[in-house]
């Protein structure tokens, strides 16, 4: 902690500021405005109840008005102040308004109706954290469904992803064979080709193979990719052969080569690889909407996007939820961001 | 019994030879020293023999079995590479039970196998590090230990000292020669110090350019030099060379190309009147002496007290080297003149390089 502190208040040397240490600071209090201002009004948003998100100017905090309870009335009744007339200072409930005048009654003696013109009152405003956004998320949407799904598919594609990455990483870093070359040529090949031009044909053959609307026709398509496989290869063909001899004559099956030395010994390229992985499959949206059509298939993504419609948009809603996705992804980046780091460094500085 | 005959075995990438040919026959527990210069292929036929390396044509035979075909798991073989090739990311323990978990040994059993190598090898205390955190002489240690726990019928060393300071290699050396004894395993050991080779070997085989130039016992080669190659690889410091042609008429006088002559014995060599040979001299049978027939230029006297080196050359240029016990009171610039005991020259053949001794 204290480290981190020192790191945070490091200056150029001396007792007194540089004007290089304010040039720094301004900047990187500027990147870190630049960066975090607009995350952090997405999460004060998503407090904000419908109305709130409608006002103008923007408040930067969530506020709500302050309502009462007052016998002889159903629903709660919104709270003014008085700014102007014959009731100045008082704090009043509206029971309900009618052109430029507000019928008002006093808490304290709700027996009599005031009259109030509208531009003498201001609502009574508190910072409130409107948290129905969130939990009606899991009372009338099926978020968990929603996550769950978004979740099965990052997994499932990631370690299918790896697997069939690495492996062909290790063919084609570790075996001498005709045409090895022209294979890695046609994986990075594929590289060139957008993923909109073949998005037909791809959609063809997830149909005709029966995947259309399950989450493996989300999964399968992306399961190998030319990145993945170049990544790893690179990085596979800095482990010395010797090493793979060695276990050779220690009796190793190629298998037990790929799982016990390889594999291991790439963990650095295969973190970076699961991490963009995730990232990826998380905040996929074109494939999985073409894919999933049934709304109990869809991702988290395609659920947001469901919220957004051609009249109307749910704002706290989407905004509430637009939170939730972003955070296990936030949290990824937070516990691997160092090997991300180190890895993409060592996979191409070697 | 795990002797091992390589018959008429080559190797060659296209149309490059890099092993032409080699026939040899390993008797069991024999120490076989391959030794030759860089390039020689010495690597390349070790890993042959090893199956890590596929066969263009010939036999590899071991305890009379052909495995040309056989992967080289199954051969029997051990290997300790040059590197170590110690798995990075397990333990000392892990990298020594390794191979004993692929033939799938109860667990019990390569605890208690693991612990006596590395009892016997001394590596016991480090058996929960990792390579990393091995000094080199540790991790040779720990690399001829996955070797020896796997109680293998040959072992093959390629070139495992080279990584090695050298007060550790002589050390190791040594280590390498008793754990021969102790097992009484036949052992395949690549080097191209031919220190090496001399002082572990019961047999050398001395390579160069994928050919074998000789096989036999140290002393052997030493003695007996086959070829111009062999004399001037084994020993040192390198025999001394001394360009000449034999008599027109009297083939116990040779004349050398500085102008001087000097006899040849009359019996134990067969070379023929008028022919040019080379004279060969180790360094320790050449003498200074008053009125000896070549005349040496000094360039340079190395004093090391219980012994003294002077280098120089003859007036024709071809470097000549004195090794002699005690003192020496020869100094940079002098001239002497040297002679040699007539029993202990070397006489070859200068256009093939053979030698000329009979028998």
């Amino acid at each position: 902690m204290i480290r981190v502190w020192e790191f945070l208040t490091a200056t150029r040397g001396g007792a007194r500021l540089h004007w290089t240490d304010w040039a720094s600071y301004a900047y990187l209090f500027f990147g870190v405005f630049l960066m975090f201002f607009p995350v952090i009004w997405l999460v004060m948003s998503s407090f904000k109840t419908e109305a709130d998100l409608q006002r103008y100017p923007p408040t930067f905090l969530p506020y709500q008005q302050q309502t009462l309870m007052i016998d002889g009335y159903d629903a709660p009744l919104p709270l003014f102040e008085i700014t102007g007339g014959a009731y100045e200072g008082m704090i009043l409930a509206q029971v309900r308004r009618v052109g430029l005048q507000a019928q008002m009654i006093d808490p304290a003696s709700p027996g009599e109706r005031l009259r109030v013109g509208i531009e003498d009152r201001v609502p009574v405003e508190r910072f409130t954290l409107a948290t129905e956004n969130y939990t009606e998320l899991f009372e009338r949407f099926s978020f968990l469904l929603y996550f769950w799904n978004s979740t099965f598919i990052t997994v499932m594609a990631t370690l299918i992803m790896l697997l069939t990455n690495s492996m062909a990483a290790f063919a084609l870093s570790k075996y001498d064979f005709r045409g090895r070359t022209a294979v890695l040529l046609i994986v990075i090949g594929t590289l060139m080709i957008p993923q909109t031009v073949v998005l037909v044909p791809l959609f063809l053959i997830v149909t005709e193979l029966g995947m259309f609307n399950s989450l493996w026709g989300v999964i399968i398509p992306g399961a190998a990719t030319p990145t993945g496989v170049f990544l790893l290869r690179q990085y596979m063909l800095t482990i010395p052969d010797e090493i793979l001899d060695a276990a050779r004559m220690d009796k190793a099956s190629e298998w037990k080569i790929y799982w016990r030395i390889i594999l291991p010994l790439s963990a650095p390229a295969i973190a970076v690889l699961a991490i963009l992985a995730i990232m990826w499959r998380w905040n996929d949206f074109l494939w999985p909407l073409i894919v999933l059509t049934r709304s109990e298939n869809f991702t988290l993504q395609l659920a947001l996007n469901s919220f957004q419609g051609e009249l109307q948009t749910d704002w706290s809603s989407l905004l509430a939820m637009t939170v939730l996705t972003l955070l296990p992804i936030a949290l990824v980046f937070m516990f691997l961001q160092k090997y991300i780091a180190t890895g993409i460094a060592s996979t191409g500085g070697k | 019994m795990a002797s091992i005959e390589l018959k008429n075995l080559r190797k060659s990438y296209g149309a490059v030879d890099v092993i032409k040919g080699v026939d040899m026959q390993i008797a069991h527990g024999e120490f076989c020293v391959f030794v030759g210069p860089s390039g020689c292929g010495k690597s390349t036929l070790l890993r042959m023999i090893s199956g890590l390396e596929p066969i263009t044509s010939g036999d590899i035979e071991i305890a009379g079995e052909v495995v040309n075909t056989i992967p080289a798991a199954d051969r029997g073989l051990a290997m300790v590479f040059q590197s170590y090739a110690l798995y990075p990311h397990m333990t000392v323990r892990q990298n020594l039970s390794f191979g004993l978990e692929n033939i799938n040994t109860p667990r019990a059993e390569i605890t208690r196998k693991v612990d006596e190598v590395a009892k016997m090898l001394q590596i016991d205390m480090l058996l929960d590090r990792r390579p990393k955190d091995l000094s080199g002489g540790q991790r040779q240690r720990v690399a001829i230990g996955r070797a020896v726990v796997r109680e293998p019928k040959v072992f093959l060393f390629d070139e495992p000292l080279s990584n090695l300071d050298a007060e550790l290699r002589v050390d190791m050396r040594g280590e390498i020669a008793a754990l021969h004894r102790r097992l009484g395993n036949t052992m395949i050991y690549v080097t191209h110090d031919q220190v090496e080779a001399m002082t572990m070997a019961d047999k050398i085989a001395v390579l160069r350019l994928g050919e074998v130039e000789q096989f036999g016992a140290p002393l052997e080669l030493y003695n007996n030099p086959r070829n111009l190659f062999v004399a001037g690889f084994i020993g040192s410091p390198k025999m001394n060379f001394i360009a000449g042609q034999v008599d027109a008429s009297d083939r116990t006088i040779l004349h050398l190309d500085t102008g001087e002559s000097m006899k040849l014995p009359a019996t134990g060599f067969r070379q023929q009147v008028g022919e040019p040979v080379t004279l060969g001299i180790r360094p320790n049978h050449m003498h200074a002496i008053e009125g000896g027939p070549v005349k040496v230029l000094v360039k340079s006297v190395e004093q090391l007290g219980g012994e003294s080196y002077v280098y120089g050359h003859t007036s024709r240029g071809a470097p000549i080297t004195l090794h002699s016990p005690g003192q020496t009171r020869i100094d940079f610039g002098d001239t002497v003149y040297v002679d040699a005991p007539l029993d202990e020259i070397h006489l070859f053949d200068s256009g093939s390089g053979l030698t000329l001794r009979e028998g």
